[in-house]
This record gives C-alpha cells, structure tokens and sequence, in this order.
C-alpha cells in the first residue's frame, strides 16, 4: 500500500459527487475560455505550418530538408526519438506505478496516458516523412504480395515499425480501457443528447455493475502487466536503430539502458510541463498537488543521473576502446563544430536536472516548470549531436561534412509541436483530463483511512 | 527527335484520333490480302523509321564487332575521332539505334589508346545540349544557307577581280588534311586572302613528342605533361607502364613547379618554387650546378633514358635533351606544320582597316583572344563577319552572320593526333540542330555550295589515293578509325629551331606573380556550357562551379587573406575581381588563375559561372608573369567544394612506401595500423562463391587522379548533375570520385589521389541495415542495388563507411534542365534512370557484366578475362583500374591481388571489401634524401 507522505495526494474536504463534479465540470459546463481557445488557436496555426511543411515535402522530395550525404538522417530521426521518449512516461506512470501501487499516479496518469498517444502519433510521422519515397511505406510491413517480398528482418528499422506499432496499439487499448467507466459518468452527466449520445456510445454499455468492475480491474490490471515491458522495449528497439550500425558513435551495447532511462527522463519532463499549466488554469490544485509534482521531479532527478551516467559511460568507452575512431567521436563531439549542440545538452540534461535535489526547488511549480523546459530542449538536442555528430565525421575523413536543418526541418519540428497541443487542446475540452472513477476510489480509500 | 518507341505510340494515337476504331482493329478484315498486309506493314515500319532515326545516308562501317544487321538492344561500336586544341584523339562511339550513347578511346589510335579524359568522355553532352546554337542568323535575324550562299557567291565576283584581298579566314589550330586542302586550293585561288590560326591554349612550340615509357629519370619545369589535351593520355599510359616497378626498378619522376599539377602529385621529388626561380632553377639543371646538381646528376647518369619536360621553357629543355642524347630516344619532334599566321597580324590589318570579310571558322575570339586584341571592338570595324561555331557564344553575338555548326560527330571530317595519325571522322548521327561542317562553309567560299561534308571528305582521300583499292582503304581506314593511306608526311626527327629564351631576368622581383593556366574543367571555355565538366570537382581544390585565384598559405597570411575573400587582381594595367582559395603546394608569392570561366554567352550552364581570366591575359603575357597586385574589396564568395577535409587523420586511406621500402620487407607498405578480422572468425557460415566473384584493384602507384573514370561513370550509367546549390548540400551523385589528400606535414608538399567507388563488401555493412531488402547481396559477391525496392530510409549510406552511397534528394534527372528530348536520347538504355528518393551506387557497371555473360552463354564459352571492363577502367588512362573475376586463377585483378601493395580500404571493419587497392611507391633519389 501507498507509503506515508508528508502532503497529501488530493486536497482534504472531496467526496464522490465533488470529485466527478470537478473534473466533468471542466469538459460539460465550462464555457469555452479565452485562454483555451488562444492556446488552441496557437496550437492550431502551428498544425497547419506542419501542414504546409509537410506538404511541401511530399511534393518536392525530401531534399527539401537539409540531410545530406553523409548525414543523411536528421531532424526527422531526431524528432521521432524525442517524441517517442517523451511518449515513456505516459504508459511509465499508468502501468508500472500502478503496479507499484503508487497512489499519486491515480491524478495524472490520464493526461499522462493521452500524451504517450499523442507523442507516438507525432513520433510516427516522421519516420513516414523522411522516407525518400513514403507512399511505400507499407512495404516495411510483412504482407502476403505477389513477390513474395517480406521486410529485411535483420534491419532495426524493421524491429521498429513492430515496436512502435506495438506501443501505441497497446498504449490506446490501455487509456482506452481506462476511460470506459468515465465516459459512463460523462454520458451520465451529460444534458444534451447528442453528448449523452456519443459518450454513450464510447462508454460501451458501461452501468457500473459490481460485475463489470470486477471484469474492469483485472482487464486493467493485465493491461499495465503488458504495457509494464512495452515501456523498456521500445526505446531499446529504438535504440538499436543506432546500436546495429557500424558507425561511430552508433555501435554502442549501453545504448537500450541508457536511451530508455533518457526517454522516461524526457517523458516526465513533459508530464511537468503539461500539469503545471493546467492545474493552474483549470484550478486542479487539488488534485495534481505539489506531491505529485515532486514526485515527477524525483524521477526525472533519477533518470537524469542514469543519462549522465551514460554520458560518462560513452566517454570512458571510447577511450577504453582505443579505437581511433571511437576516440576522434568523443572529441568531436566535445570540441568539433557541433560543440555547443554537446554542451548543451550536458547543460540542461546534467547539470539543471541537480537543482531538484533541492526542495525549495523541487516544490516551486514555476521553477520545475522551467526545469523541464530545459530538459526537453536538452533531450532533444541529445538525440541531435547522437544522430548528427556520429555521422558528419565517420570513417572516411574525405566524406565529412557539415549538416544543418533548413527552415522546413524546423517548420516540421515546430509543427509537430502543433499537432501535439492540437491534439491535446482537444483532449481536454472533451474528455475528463483526471480519472474519475480512480479519484473517487482514492477518495474512499482516504475516507476508510480516517473513518 | 523523337525515339523510336514514341513515334510508334505517336502513330497509334494518330491512327486512334482519326477513327477511334479503324477497320480491321478488333477483326480480320477478309478483303484483306496478303499483299495489302505486307504493303500496310511495309508503311508501318517506313513511318517508324522516318521520324526518329538519323541514319546518314552514307557508308557508315563500324569497328569490330561486325553485325550481320543491327539487332535492337546490340549497340554497335564506330570509330572516329573527337578533336582537342585541333588535334585528334580516336573515339569509339556506343550507338544504340543511331543514337550515340558513349564514347570510349579507341585502343588503335596513338593518342587515346583506348582510354579517354574527362573532355573526351564530356563531349557526348556536348553533343546533345539543347542550348547549342540552332539557326543561322544574319544580324540576330533568322536567316537561310541559301542566302549566306548568295551573299559569298556575290562577293566571290569581287574577290575574282581583286585576288581575295580583305577576305581573311581565322580558324583555330587545323589538322584536318581536308581543311587544310580547302584552304590551300582558296589560298590559291584568291592570293590576296590570308589565312589566320589562333588556338587559346597554343601548341608546343618544338612539337616534342616525348616516350616516357623509355625514360628512367623524368624532369618536368612546371609542364604537366600527364594532362597535356592533346597527348597526355597516351603520355599516362607510358609514364604508368614505367611506373610500375619491374625488376626492382621504376621510373623517378622529378617536378619543379609553381603551381599543383597533377604530374606533380605523382612527383618523387615536387619542388615548389616561385615562376622566377623555376626559370633559374632550368639553367642550374642545364649546366649542372646549385641546387639542381644532384638532379643533373642522376639525369647524365641515366643519359639518353631520361627526358626533360618543359611547358614555357621548352626551349632549354631541348637544349638539355640534345646535351643528354635523348633526342632520337626518349624525345621526338614532329615536323612543324604548315600553319595558319598569327593573330596579331590579323588584328593589326583589321586594326588599318584592310579586312573586309572575316570568316570565323569554329572559334570565339572575342572571348578567349589575348585582352590587348580588344578583339570585340574590331569585329566592329569589318564590314561582313562570318562566324561558324556549335554555340552561338561571345563572338557570333557580335557577327554579322552566324552558322551553327555541326559536331564532330554529326559530321564528315578528318583530323591528324600529335604524332600526325590522320583519322577519318565519321557522322553517328544526323546534325541534332541542322547544322553545318567547316568543309561546307569552305567549300562554299570555294563556290562549291552544293557539296557535302561526305564528298568533300571522300574526294580528297581520293584524290590522295586514287587507285582501284581505294573503297578498300576507305573501309579500313574508318573501320579502324585509323587513315590507312600513305600520305607524304615528313619524318619526324629533323630538330626544330631553337627557340632562344630571353635573358633578362624578371625585374620585379618583389611583386606578385600570375599564373594562367587552362582550367582542369572547362579547359579554355569549350566546356563551359558542361553540366557534367562544371559538376567536376577540381583534381585538387575540388571546387565545382567555379574558379579560383590560387594562392599559398603563406602568400596569403601576409596579405592578410583568406579563402574565399574576393579580391582584386590588377595585371600590368588591366584589373579583375576574383575571389580566391588557398592551395597547399601552390608557391609562394604566385597567384594561378584558371581559364574557361566568366562565359556570358555559353548557354544557362555556363553563363556566369566564375570569373573570365582571359581579361588578365595579354599577348605578351599568355601564361601570366610577374607585376601583379592584389587589393582586398571585404566582399565574399560562397565556394563550394566535394571534399571539405584534406587530412587523412592516420586512418590509412592512401598508403605510400618508397622502392628502398617495398624491397626491404614488401608486406610493410600496405600493412595498417589493425589488420583485417579473419575469415573465420565469424559466427555465420562462410559465403561460397562457386561461379563469378568479381573483384576490381586500383592501383593507387599508376593513378594520377585525373577523373576520367568519374565521368566516364557518368556518361555510362545516367548520372544526374545537381547544380551548385545541391552540392553545397553535399548531395553531388558521382558513383566513382576522386578523393584528395595533402601531407600533414607543411613542410612535404605532397598529394595522393583516390578514386573510391562502391567497395561491393563481402560483409556489407549496408545490406544489414535496409528494412525492405532494397540493396542486397548477388551470388556473385555484387552488392545490389534494386531502385524498384528502395523506399529511400538512407540508413544505408549512414551504415556505409566508404560513403559512396548517392541518394536523390530531388528529382534530379526529371527536373534540372526541363529535360529537352535531347537529353533523353543521350541516355543508356541499359541502365535505368533513378527517380527522387532512392538510393544509388556504382554496380560495376552490372550491365556490362550480363551482356558479356548472355555472349559467353551463347557461344558456350568461359568469359575471358579483360572482357568485361566497367566504364571507369576502361577510361583510365593509366589502366590503374583493373576489373575481373577473382575465381578465374589466371585473371589480372587476382594476381593484383595477391600483391604485396595491396590491402582493403577499412578492412579492419570486417567488411571484406571487393575493391582494393595497391599502395603507391616513391622512388626518391637517396642523394637528395639525404642532402
């Protein structure tokens, strides 16, 4: 059972009906607010640059961007490992705390879980866009054709379309499932027909009985049993993108470890930047306290040290190696022109993610609020200098050569960021941001507590 | 134009419009008879063959492979010659339909001996560029031959009465005997007219021929004979064959210069120095003294089997020919011809006012002709001008009348190589614009308007050879590609006169230097409209696009420059704004600028690409010479170059050993830091490759780096350009390139080059990593390529250590030049054209490999080895690229092999590679070694 805390995990003075009432308020009688509709307005204009970015892409060829021979991945595989990581912490929160029976989880792992399924979604496109020729994706999967054609299974780009494929079929079954008995409620509360309607016909049928929460928690439970190894998994496979290649800088064992804890490290980096906002402006102090922020903070502090250690690891490697090559990476990527893209990365990923040893700190939403941010930017520009540094100076020192995104690398990333919000904007005007149902167990269980 | 397949459809779709469902086109119609059937396809096959094929009426016979008939998809082989500086270098032409497709050197002629250069290998584009000029104009206005006829034939009465005076011919350097024969009957015919040469890049003025393969010791002042257009493939292949070490000997090759030069980079001793000392330091080898003792040493010590080669100074390097004894032996001298007069002399009667008719025939003076000419501003004082050319470039702007010309190979005409080879040259194809030959235009100023190229051509030889074998000899002789007739051509060994330089020694010693040379590209500005020759990285600063002011590292830190500041050169009163580039190896205190740039005229290739040099070059001045000032304007120019880094960072790319090594212990040179992981180390089953294992070597002691086998590639296999701007992004498409380094080391002034195609890896570290099995593994140990898979991830080319994967960014081949229907009859129709987003690399030439291999099963027969030669080793002018089957005990490529010299590139990756190379020698005097 949950650990004692020092503060608590939802404000004193809720019952059952204060609970529901609170969190469906937020999506059935709130009116639309300005700040909700200049956000999605933002949000909105940055999907259609993405748009537009993407667009422009289809119709001219991928030399639109800046890859080149010999870097010939870059901000799309970029953005797609960031997205994915940032996709950890969702399924990380839902599944594995739930297992660990770590009660804080129940008031974010919604929003948690609808942000996995939105970074896989903006994760996925990009290895769609980068192909030279994208309209044959589909030859990446294993379909009966008239060549008898299946994919090359010893590529790890093939072990990824698995991967992700996988990750998001199980992460949407999992939040979807969650979901059934609040969209019941929702249907309940609902006073139009047509939202009685269309929640009706989400919560499938769900009445509540002692029967369907029997079937609903082991379903739940099995759920998070099978998510729990799908959260080490994929960006292990995703790592291997990297690690199966000969190059430099690539070809590493510690790479699944290391691109796993950097990925939960991003994800909850996210999961702070998304609650901090909206516990402010959805006045869900209550509920998301400054318990689970500190909480968030505690494992990014863990997972960041265990990227940091990497970092050393990848260093001490090198030189362990003594391959020529392996030890020219190391101070290129520490001295060559890409040294500012490395330090700071180191910056944001070691150095900033320390202050949260501090409490003042770590309890100051704003401060882990810009905490975050620069983790993200320096999460991503990790995946940056791992993507471009190893290969614009490998092997052949005629072959080197300076990469650099052109505006519509940025626009697709900026974009991205679009789709994201959109989609996230969207998210919270219809569906209930926190679990209900769960805040309402946790309400019980913390009346029994007492009682 | 049209192919042959779109007529056809072109005639359905005709046929469909008319009627939508002709009689007879879903049923046999009964009234049908076979006589209508045979009349109906008689007239389907006439219609199919009228439009599209050019077929020249006259008797084209082709070289070696003797078809009974032409069969669809057999391309046949013809041999003729292409012309460079007016001397001829025999081609053999890859028809498909009567569409060339390839040109190769042809192995009978003395001047190609089967391999080619860059320019040689270029000019099929040439050929087929759209933007060659397309109609004759009279003042900017659309005009006919007929009228030009008239107007000759008018001023012809004139020129009856008054014996030609004013009419002035100016050709560039002509060999052609047919020409020549022209003009000497015109010449005769009218006394008063004159006959004027000017060649941009001029020709030797002793017309030396040198033997290298007989020469031990080699001494160049500053001539970089291996590139030499007019004999510097024939020049490789001697100096390769003595290059290689025979017997425990090879040839040592001394080069004192200014500038790099490729002959340099394959220099034992490069000694770089200033334009002045390099004068002095040819009077020091002369007579022994300084610091040239130890070099005259080794030359008399090896008298009468060493030469001496010089590009100014020719005239002490004869003197110290003649003093060695090699004359006769390692040096020849061609009896100088009969040439056209001077320039000067035309410019100085224009000038008075005593030209007035001009006939321009194939040249563009008022671009390349010495600044001092003011050529443009006098094409004004002549009343008519007469200008034929295939561009309408700088020079027909300003005529009066323009004939687009027809190519070389459009047309009838003959030509003589350096040593006086004269080859018929035969048309592959009918004129692409309708242009005209030089022996139609004389011919009409011989009021012969009517006559052909082929008459004209013919009736001379005949006229030569006039016995009853002469369709005998006529036949062979455009069989080989070789005159088989016997003409009075004087022996060639009566010396020259001595040409005396000048004694006076350069009195601005302080100052800067100029160097001109011709550019490594575009040459003197023939190429300019070149895509392929313009995409040519530089053989050493591999800047493509552009030319440069070359200038050393020292020279530049004291005027306070760097790469790509645009600065001002002022040359003995004339100025030009250039921007410049540091050049390892170039001396200190000189300044090379190349020719062939700054075209305003050349088409939308190569209009203002570069800076025009020209502008810089007086007649008294041709190659440049001291009294140069630079001004630095704070303006920049974007360069872009292939290659960014020169270093070799101790990975062994290029490894190099002297003689005195290899002898010691002959493994060591080509050993690296970390050897090759065994075979049997793997934890997978050894591969069997029980038939073909096709393997090449690049024997980096034979290769001079001049690119040859890179445009070859090109040409072969459709390789797109992508324009600057796409190499800027580093996304150029070369299949094969040319890797360049310089020595760490400031003080060593030494260059390798590399050519580095796709490496076909027994352990591909690029079949790994595809997802969809795009680029795979053949039983043959070929590393495949299948464009139809490709989905374009590109982890391919990031898996790649070689980094010769090219991937289509774009869509390079659809877009660039809208794709006139030239370009597309230009392609190789065995190799298939890559749309965007698909990886590409070399196959070996894969197509050559199955044609040869569909010959041998049909005949039933091993395949020979030699038979198949990808284009690059069959371009390669030192033959340093050998291709063959390694499981064929007796084949080259597996002796090479099995040398010492050779090792993988990176083979300590464990890729296994297919292509190896074989580590260059030095062979350094150990006098000077140690001195």
């Amino acid at each position: 059972m949950s650990t004692e805390v020092q503060e608590p995990i939802v404000a004193p003075g809720y019952d059952n009906e204060s609970v529901t009432r609170k969190i469906t308020d937020v999506v059935l009688t709130r009116p639309v607010h300005r700040g909700w509709l200049g956000g999605f307005a933002i949000a909105f204009l940055l999907l259609m640059m993405f748009n537009y970015a993407v667009a422009w892409l289809l119709y001219k060829g991928i030399g639109v961007w800046g890859v080149n021979i010999p870097v010939a991945w870059g901000f799309a595989i970029t953005n797609f490992v960031w997205w994915i990581g940032i996709g950890h912490a969702g399924t990380f929160i839902s599944a594995i705390l739930l297992l660990l029976h770590q009660d804080w989880r129940t008031s974010i792992n919604r929003f948690a879980e609808a942000m996995t399924l939105f970074a896989v979604a903006c994760a996925g496109t990009f290895p769609l866009l980068h192909l030279g020729r994208p309209w044959v994706f589909y030859w990446l999967l294993p379909y009966p054709d008239t060549m008898g054609m299946w994919p090359q299974w010893r590529s790890a780009l093939v072990w990824d379309v698995f991967a992700v494929g996988t990750y998001l079929t199980v992460s949407l079954i999992f939040w979807y499932v969650g979901l059934v008995p609040d969209l019941a409620t929702m249907r309940d509360r609902a006073r139009s027909k047509f939202l009685q309607l269309i929640y009706g016909v989400l919560a499938l049928g769900w009445r509540g009985s002692a029967r369907h929460w029997k079937r609903f928690h082991v379903a739940y439970l099995l759920l998070a049993g099978l998510a729990t190894p799908l959260v080490l998994s994929v960006h292990s496979v995703v790592s291997t993108d990297f690690a199966i290649a000969i190059v430099p800088g690539w070809h590493s064992t510690i790479f699944p470890p290391y691109f796993v804890a950097g990925a939960i490290f991003s994800g909850f980096a996210m999961v702070l930047t998304l609650a901090i906002p909206i516990r402010k402006y959805y006045h869900l102090e209550d509920f998301i306290t400054i318990k689970h922020l500190e909480n968030s903070a505690m494992v990014m502090l863990a997972t960041g040290l265990m990227v940091a250690h990497g970092y050393l690891t990848e260093g001490f490697m090198s030189w362990y190696s003594d391959d020529k090559f392996e030890i020219y990476l190391t101070l290129n990527r520490m001295f060559g022109p890409y040294a500012p893209a490395y330090w700071l990365l180191v910056t944001c990923n070691v150095i900033v993610p320390q202050a949260i040893w501090f409490k003042r700190i770590r309890t100051n939403p704003a401060g882990l609020f810009v905490i975050a941010l620069l983790i993200q930017i320096g999460m991503w520009t990790e995946r940056y200098v791992i993507v471009v540094t190893s290969l614009h100076r490998d092997f052949m020192t005629s072959a080197w050569a300076i990469f650099h995104g052109t505006r519509w690398d940025w626009m697709t990333l900026i974009g991205s960021l679009g789709l994201f919000a959109t989609l996230f904007f969207l998210f919270l005007r219809v569906l209930p941001a926190i679990s209900i149902s769960e805040m309402r167990d946790l309400v019980h269980k913390k009346a029994k507590a007492a009682a | 134009m049209k192919s042959p397949y779109s007529s056809a459809t072109a005639s359905l779709n005709f046929a469909r419009d008319e009627q939508e469902f002709a009689a007879g086109a879903s049923e046999w119609p009964s009234e049908l008879s076979r006589r209508k059937f045979l009349k109906i396809a008689g007239a389907s096959i006439a219609l199919a063959g009228a439009g599209c094929t050019r077929n020249p009426p006259e008797h084209i016979v082709p070289y070696q492979k003797q078809p009974e008939e032409i069969i669809p998809g057999k391309p046949l082989f013809f041999a003729s010659a292409l012309t460079l500086g007016g001397f001829a270098r025999g081609v053999l032409v890859e028809t498909h339909e009567g569409r060339p497709t390839k040109i190769e050197g042809n192995p009978l002629h003395p001047a190609s001996l089967g391999a080619s250069d860059v320019f040689m290998q270029a000019e099929l584009l040439t050929l087929y560029d759209p933007e060659r000029s397309r109609a004759l104009k009279k003042a900017d206005q659309i005009s006919t031959w007929e009228t030009l006829v008239g107007e000759i034939l008018a001023a012809a009465q004139k020129w009856k009465t008054n014996g030609g005076a004013g009419l002035r011919i100016l050709t560039r350097h002509e060999t052609s005997p047919t020409s020549l024969d022209q003009i000497h009957r015109l010449l005769t015919k009218y006394p008063a007219a004159k006959w004027h040469e000017y060649e941009p890049l001029g020709a030797s003025t002793t017309g030396a021929i040198y033997h290298f393969d007989k020469a031990e010791v080699i001494v160049s002042l500053g001539a970089d004979f291996l590139c030499d257009p007019i004999a510097g493939l024939k020049y490789t292949r001697d100096f390769a064959n003595s290059r290689r070490p025979k017997n425990g000997a090879m040839n040592r090759l001394y080069v004192a210069e200014s500038t790099p030069t490729l002959t340099g980079a394959m220099a034992d001793h490069r000694l770089v120095m200033s334009p002045a000392e390099l004068e002095q330091f040819a009077r020091n080898l002369e007579f022994g003294s300084g610091s040239a003792k130890r070099i005259t040493d080794d030359l008399r010590a090896h008298s009468g089997k060493c030469v001496v080669v010089a590009h100014e100074l020719e005239a002490i390097a004869h003197r110290i020919n003649d003093s060695l004894g090699n004359t006769g032996n390692t040096v020849d001298y061609a009896t100088p011809q009969t040439g056209g007069r001077d320039l000067r002399e035309l410019v100085d009667e224009i000038r008075a006012g005593a030209v007035e008719t001009l006939v321009i025939i194939n040249g563009n003076p008022v671009y390349d002709a010495p600044a001092d000419f003011e050529f443009a501003k006098l094409l004004g004082k002549i009343p008519r001008t007469i200008h034929l050319d295939l561009y309408a470039n700088e020079t027909a702007e300003l005529c009066g009348w323009h004939i687009p010309e027809a190519h070389e190979l459009e047309t009838w005409s003959d030509a003589r190589a350096f040593d006086s080879t004269a080859t018929i040259m035969q048309p592959m194809i009918e004129p692409l614009f309708g242009g005209r030959s030089r022996h139609e235009l004389l011919a009409a100023l011989l009021q012969d308007p009517a006559a052909s190229s082929y008459k004209i051509v013919r009736a001379f030889w005949q006229s030569q050879h006039n016995s009853a074998d002469f369709e005998k000899v006529w036949r062979k002789s455009l069989h080989d590609g070789i005159a088989n007739f016997q003409l009075p051509i004087a022996n060639a060994s009566a010396p020259p006169p001595s040409a005396e330089i000048s004694n006076q020694k350069s009195e601005i010693r302080n100052s800067l230097a100029l160097l001109i040379r011709p550019s490594a590209q575009t040459l003197d500005g023939h190429f300019s409209n070149n895509a392929w020759l313009q995409e040519f990285p530089g053989p050493f600063t591999k800047i493509v696009w552009d030319n440069a002011a070359l200038i050393s590292a020292a020279t530049a830190q004291r005027l306070k420059l760097e790469s790509d500041d645009v600065v001002k050169l002022i040359f003995r009163g004339r100025s030009l704004r250039a921007p410049i580039w540091i050049l390892p190896g170039q001396a200190d205190d000189c300044v090379t600028v190349q020719l062939g740039y700054g075209r305003t005229h050349a088409g939308s290739v190569g209009n203002g690409v570069g800076f025009n040099a020209y502008t810089l070059r007086t007649s008294d001045a041709l190659w440049g010479g001291p009294g140069l000032q630079i001004e630095k304007t704070g303006d920049s120019h974007d360069f872009v170059t292939t290659q960014h880094h020169w270093k070799m960072e101790g990975r062994d790319q290029v490894r190099v050993g002297t003689l005195a090594e290899f002898q010691k212990d002959a493994h060591a040179i080509a050993k690296g830091d970390e050897p090759a992981p065994r075979e049997d180390e793997s934890l997978y089953e050894k591969v069997i490759y029980d038939r073909h294992a096709w393997g090449m070597v690049i024997d980096l002691n034979t290769c001079i780096g001049c690119g040859a086998c890179t445009i070859a590639c090109q040409a072969e296999n459709n390789i797109p350009t992508v324009g600057k701007e796409q190499v800027q992004m580093n996304r150029e498409m070369h299949w094969i390139r040319v890797d360049r380094y310089f020595a760490e080391n400031a003080s060593e002034s030494w260059t390798s080059h590399q050519p580095v195609p796709c490496m076909h890896c027994e352990n591909a570290p690029c079949e790994l990593v595809c997802p969809v099995a795009a680029t795979v593994h053949s039983s043959e140990g070929l590393n495949q390529m299948v464009y139809n898979r490709c989905i374009g991830t590109r982890y391919c080319s990031n898996n790649c250590p070689y980094k010769v994967r090219r991937f289509n960014f774009l869509e390079y081949d659809a877009n660039q030049f809208e794709q006139p229907a030239t370009r597309k009859l230009m392609r190789n129709p065995n190799v298939s054209v890559r749309s965007r987003g698909v990886m590409e690399k070399c196959t070996y030439c894969i197509q050559r490999i199955n044609a040869v291999k569909i010959d041998a099963q049909i005949a039933n027969r091993a395949i020979r080895d030699g038979e198949i030669t990808p284009a690059c080793a069959q371009a390669c002018p030192a033959e340093a690229i050998v291709f063959g089957d390694i499981n064929d005990m007796n084949s080259r490529v597996r002796k090479l092999r099995a040398s010492p010299l050779n090792y993988g590139l990176l083979a300590e990756l464990n890729t296994r590679p297919r292509t190896t190379y074989l580590a260059r020698l030095q062979n350094p005097n150990p006098q000077l070694e140690h001195a």
